[in-house]
């Protein structure tokens, strides 16, 4: 990074004079060593998957989850400091049951990511406060359809047809284009939106996780997935039991095919 | 901030503590300025049953929502489903059952959302009902009741047993395997023990009613209040709650016998 030893890095309420903001930067690079998580856009709902990293074997299996439910309808998977994931968790929590309170619908899931947005921005503001470490993946089904937003620590969110952070996310982002054009070619076709079903995404996603997974640098991982669609009842669910195991059978064969075939 | 201490002579004292500010002994009751009573039930519903049977719990309850005697919303859902085992049958007050519902459909919601990421069990029957006991007990000590009497019928997932259970407006608590609320509490609860106790005997250790039996006496009860108590309508819900969950049946009536009237003598414009 070219800021080391020029100043302008220890507040973020200091532009650099080329106008960066280099603690926002530092805070990309807490989510750049954090593993992969993903969000994935369907014609029936929202599938979200992480590489949760195991740090050590004493772990509970399933502890430390990354993924959370925000509101029925919504989930949440976060790349970062896990601390920092917990409590924008809360806070946005508090945000869609207050939405409840006041309109007496559920909150869509762009206004809960422009509300979340809004909070992680004020963190780049005051020098008195770091930025959130943390790149947040929000995926939902609300009355207008399907809907992922990624919001980067800087407070920016853009909205995806998919979407990864963390660590290897420009792989993980290749091979999400590979499929997001395939289904793209077959609605030109085919005349439909998009052909992608959750059940056919939990493979993908399973798949990309474990080709994205260094062996060499991170001995374990738990794989974590979730949707939303209408086999969870629209509703923010794990990917039940037996799904996940075939998901990440076929993903370990498919590995596999790959090594053969370098 | 503070005031003047009151003149000795003033009626009325804010400052006490105890008892509450209140007007001194000996003054007419029109002279009470903040003492007076602190809501009444505006729309209402009626009676609610509940009975046990061999396989969990049945809750009853009619459609209507009366505004004092006028038999005003002819559609109510008096039946409320809390997560997957339990169930709410509420009379009394239908805003506060509104509300009731909102709240704890919100505490639910972060249950689930709690649930998730750290698979924590979900709230049992039994953890509600306390809940709402509390609630009602602790409001009507600030003398603001939340003007109910309710039902509550689950399925306890770790017991493997069902659960019934009494609480209303006062914070009055009771469980049995047969319950009525209000004007049921008179005349369907004696009519629901004797249909029990045939079976299951006075100290319930016989067989329960099976699910066929058990409707029947439901609906024979429903059909009694439907005669007697006029604040009630001839279209009900009967919810079961077993191990596999909460249904609530399509809303249906009892067959009613009128001939009788023609003989009843003494009332209206009759002639002879």
């Amino acid at each position: 990074m070219t800021s080391i030893g020029t100043g302008y890095d220890l507040s973020v309420s200091t532009y650099s004079p080329d106008g960066r903001l280099f603690q926002v930067e530092y805070a990309n690079k807490a989510v750049e060593a954090a593993g992969v998580a993903i969000g994935l856009r369907c014609k029936d709902g929202v599938v979200l998957g992480v590489e949760r990293l195991l740090h050590s074997k004493l772990l509970v299996k399933g502890a430390n989850r990354r993924i959370a439910s925000l509101d029925e309808h919504i989930g949440i998977a976060s790349a970062g400091l896990l601390a920092d994931g917990k409590h924008l968790t809360r806070r946005a929590r508090e945000e869609a049951s207050s939405f409840r309170e006041n309109y007496n619908s559920p909150v869509s899931v762009q206004i809960l990511s422009d509300r979340i947005s809004a909070y992680l921005q004020a963190y780049t503001c005051y020098g008195s406060v770091r930025p959130f470490g943390l790149s947040s993946i929000i995926g939902g089904v609300d009355k207008t359809g399907s809907k992922l937003f990624c919001i980067e620590p800087s407070g920016v969110y853009y909205g995806y047809r998919a979407v990864a952070v963390g660590k290897g996310k420009a792989l993980a982002k290749t091979e999400l284009e590979k499929i997001v054009n395939k289904d793209l070619e077959s609605q030109q076709s085919g005349n439909v939106e998009s052909s992608l079903t959750c059940k056919q995404a939990i493979d993908e996603v399973a798949r990309i996780i474990y080709l994205v997974h260094d062996d060499n640098k991170d001995k374990e991982f738990e794989l974590e997935l979730t949707w939303i669609c209408e086999e969870s009842g629209n509703k923010h669910a794990l990917v039940p039991e037996e799904l996940l195991k075939s998901a990440e059978e076929k993903a370990k064969a498919a590995l596999e095919e790959g090594m053969e075939e370098d | 901030m503070w005031k003047q201490p009151a003149p000795a002579n003033s009626s009325f004292n804010e400052y006490n503590t105890f008892p509450l500010p209140q007007t001194q002994r000996g003054q007419s009751s029109h002279a009470h300025g903040p003492v007076g009573h602190t809501q009444q039930p505006l729309v209402t519903g009626t009676s609610v049953l509940g009975l046990k049977y061999d396989k969990g719990v049945m809750i009853a309850a009619d459609n209507l929502a009366s505004y004092g005697s006028l038999a005003r919303f002819r559609d109510i859902q008096r039946l409320h489903p809390l997560g997957k085992h339990t169930l709410l049958g509420v009379a009394g007050d239908m805003s506060d059952f509104q509300w009731l519902k909102k709240e704890l459909d919100a505490l639910l919601r972060e249950e689930d959302a709690l649930a998730l990421t750290d698979s924590h069990p979900s709230l049992s029957p039994k953890n509600i009902y306390e809940l709402l006991s509390n609630l009602f007990y602790a409001r009507r000590s600030k003398m603001n009741p939340v003007w109910n009497a309710v039902l509550v019928g689950g399925w306890d997932k770790v017991k493997e047993e069902s659960f019934l259970a009494y609480v209303d407006l006062l914070g009055t608590t009771y469980s049995a395997p047969t319950l009525a609320t209000g004007f049921g509490a008179h005349l369907a609860q004696p009519l629901l023990r004797e249909a029990y106790e045939a079976k299951a005997g006075i100290d319930g250790e016989g067989p329960l009613l099976t699910q066929e039996e058990a409707e029947k006496v439901l609906e024979d009860c429903m059909k009694v209040l439907f005669y007697r108590d006029a604040r009630s309508i001839n279209k009900f819900q009967i919810a079961t709650i077993t191990s596999e969950g909460v249904t609530i049946s399509d809303s249906k009536s009892a067959d009613t016998y009128w001939k009788f009237a023609e003989g009843l003598r003494g009332y209206g414009a009759q002639t002879q």
